[in-house]
């Protein structure tokens, strides 16, 4: 693998819906062991940005690389196959059925009679919650039955036990009490240590500016400009989010407030 | 992700010592509650209408022909389980069961005797096999239209109603086509229809055997993993109950005798002679009843251990989070309607068999009664809820209410009334036990 070539790389990335362009133009790029902060308002585009790179959506143009080699991700399917894991801020489970389904789902581990294989996966299920929330012992309900918190973490351990070379978090503490928010935290640290690649969206600058090495800011689709942390203040990063005006230590995009 | 932190050995192992509810006991031993009060249900619905009628329902033979007049909807019903469970709806069953009936009819009084002559020992098969697939066909037809026009499944079978019972009258301009071939007739009950008394006692202590082996080796397969494991006692009781109930039937159904002069018919064409005191011959197990049990085992199976199954539950809850795991929810979608007109297609056959002849107007209403069936049996209609059991056991809830009413004189439009009633009571019912233990 090229040591240089980013993870991913999004170039020149375009998608309308119905005329309207929700992403215009966009490029970011991840290296591996980095969490990249996307920020922006609602309706910025960096949601859509982000399921063009999980598979949801299609982009209408544009590139999408990995590790250098360009790719074509046409469905969440394929953006699986090349290590992208995606946590939506939904958490899109499946309420009806129980956690081992549900990390499972679309990849269920058969047996040789090509048959569900309930009882590897319900232990599988088992080792990788003992790492995420050890008191988690509600392994034959439900989804629907289980908090916020213990949703989450199915979540959460649905996109690294096929261990994911890039993780995308849209939102992931939306919906979390303070010490789930900082459990959160701590995972992040760790998974970057592991050498994992981290797309953060986030609507709290805070916690952005506490996890992520760098932030990218988008505005109307398009990208206003990317920026190391130590680079920018949580004051310039909100004037790139509010007006797309680029400080001096970012690197302008296209969407960059011109003068 | 190679690393796996120690686990802390309680979180693999139930703590005991909790206090725990009703609800977490009957969970921990796998009985389902809403089976058990479906079993109730049941059970007072005999034993009222045996009261009533004066003794009249409890008999083998009425409940004989109870389970041989469920089958048609009972087979019907574990489609419409899959079909409801991932939010949709099939209004069409009973017209494309008209249809497909029409077909078979069509095909095996006056196609295939043009190749090779009346009760030809293939005509059975292959009209059973044409109209397994013809329903299949249509049902791929309307799932496409469903899954891929993304045209709502009300509207698409809504119209498949209209469009197949019309053209179950086209097939033949209306006229009804009997009698059916003699191979094929068994497929819907009658004296020729039935196994006889061995038989159904060798297929009675397979299924048994068969139910305990498929205990054991599931409890096997967990003790292997050091997964909680029910009570032994709670295992053994299960197993006896199920053993029970199928030994039971086969008791029952070789209780019904057969008519002395059909008895003596068969005795003598087996050159055995006619005793002067008469002999008792069974019926046995129906061939519908079976093959009713047949398509409830596989369709189990489908459903609990099959990626297939786990697919169709998955989309009922949530068909948006099945579509980024990367399940091809349209797919799926349009094979849960294909399976849904294959099963058409057997219920067909059961009900053109049982009929002896083919006519334009068969399965009429069928669609209500079938997802009534699957709705009694605690089939939920917001989706991603259901059991093919719990639909057969509806099935025979709704066909027990029918026959009792029958047998006790009800007029015939006061039994739809009930029949309404309790679906909408059942409902409700069901609403009230999921919102206090769901």
């Amino acid at each position: 693998m090229d040591v240089t070539a980013p993870l991913v790389e999004m170039r020149d990335i375009s998608i309308a819906f119905g005329g309207i362009k929700a992403v215009d133009g966009a490029s970011v790029d991840l290296h591996a062991g980095e969490v990249v902060g996307l920020l922006g308002h609602n309706g910025a585009g960096k949601s859509t940005l982000i399921k063009i790179l999980s598979g949801a959506y299609r982009a209408d143009s544009g590139e999408i690389r990995v590790s250098g080699e360009p790719v074509a991700i046409t469905s969440p399917r394929d953006a699986k196959r090349h290590g992208i894991e995606t946590i939506y801020q939904t958490l899109a489970l499946a309420d009806n059925v129980d956690a081992a389904a549900n990390i499972f789902l679309g990849r269920e581990l058969l047996t040789p009679w090509r048959t569900l294989d309930d009882a590897t996966m319900e232990s599988e299920t088992r080792k990788v919650m003992g790492r995420l929330n050890p008191h988690f012992r509600r392994f034959k309900e439900p989804v629907k039955a289980l908090s916020g918190g213990q949703r989450q973490s199915v979540a959460i351990a649905r996109a690294i036990y096929f261990n994911a070379r890039v993780l995308i978090m849209d939102e992931p503490t939306a919906a979390l009490g303070p010490a789930e928010t900082k459990q959160v935290a701590e995972l992040i640290l760790e998974l970057k240590r592991q050498g994992i690649g981290i797309f953060l969206i986030s609507h709290d600058l805070h916690d952005v500016f506490e996890l992520a090495d760098r932030v990218s800011v988008m505005k109307n689709g398009r990208v206003v400009g990317s920026a190391p942390v130590r680079d920018v203040t949580q004051d310039e990063v909100l004037g790139m989010i509010i007006s797309g005006k680029c400080p001096a230590g970012a690197t302008p995009g296209p969407g960059a407030l011109a003068g | 992700m190679t690393e796996t932190a120690p686990a802390p050995a309680r979180s693999v192992q139930e703590s005991p010592a909790q206090v725990r509810s009703l609800a977490d006991r009957m969970r921990e031993i796998e009985f389902d509650p809403r089976m058990i009060g479906m079993v109730v249900a049941l059970s007072l619905i005999w034993i009222g209408f045996n009261w009533l009628s004066g003794g009249a329902f409890l008999t083998p033979r009425n409940l004989w022909n109870l389970l041989v007049q469920t089958a048609s909807i009972a087979v019907m019903a574990c489609g419409m389980v899959l079909v409801i469970v991932t939010r949709n709806i099939d209004l069409s069953v009973g017209a494309m069961l008209g249809f497909v009936g029409m077909v078979v009819g069509l095909v095996q009084v006056r196609l295939l005797p043009e190749f090779w002559g009346f009760e030809h020992p293939l005509t059975w098969i292959v009209s059973l096999v044409a109209a397994i697939g013809l329903g299949g066909l249509v049902g791929l037809f309307q799932g496409a239209l469903i899954a891929f026009l993304a045209i709502p499944s009300f509207i698409v079978t809504l119209g498949g109603l209209l469009v197949w019972r019309g053209a179950a009258w086209w097939v033949t301009q209306g006229q009804t086509i009997a009698p059916m071939d003699g191979r094929f007739r068994p497929l819907g009950g009658g004296i020729e229809g039935a196994i006889g008394a061995p038989a159904s006692w060798a297929i009675g202590l397979v299924i048994c055997a068969i139910i305990i082996a498929g205990m054991a080796f599931a409890r096997r397969r967990r003790a292997r993993f050091g997964f909680s494991l029910r009570p032994l006692w709670a295992e053994l009781a299960m197993a006896g109950l199920a053993c029970g109930a199928v030994l039971g039937a086969v008791l029952i159904a070789n209780a019904y005798l057969l008519p002395a002069g059909v008895a003596r018919r068969l005795t003598e064409a087996q050159g055995l002679a006619w005793p002067p005191g008469g002999l008792a011959i069974g019926h046995g197990l129906a061939v519908p009843v079976l093959l009713a049990l047949a398509v409830g085992v596989a369709m189990t199976f489908l459903t609990t251990r099959l990626r297939f199954g786990r697919y169709v539950f998955a989309i009922g809850g949530n068909p948006e989070a099945a579509q980024l795991s990367g399940v091809n929810t349209r797919k799926v979608l349009m094979l849960v309607y294909g399976l849904m007109g294959a099963l058409v297609g057997v219920s067909a056959c059961i009900s053109t068999a049982r009929l002896n002849a083919a006519t334009n107007s068969a399965g009429q209403l069928d669609e209500l009664y079938v997802i009534a069936a699957a709705v009694i049996g605690g089939t939920s209609l917001a989706g991603g809820v259901g059991t093919i059991a719990g639909a057969m056991l509806g099935a025979l809830v709704m066909q027990s209410l029918q026959s009792g009413m029958v047998l006790i004189g009800v007029d015939t439009p006061l039994q739809n009334i009930v029949v309404g009633v309790v679906l909408v009571v059942a409902v409700w019912l069901d609403g009230l036990y999921r919102k206090r233990l769901g």
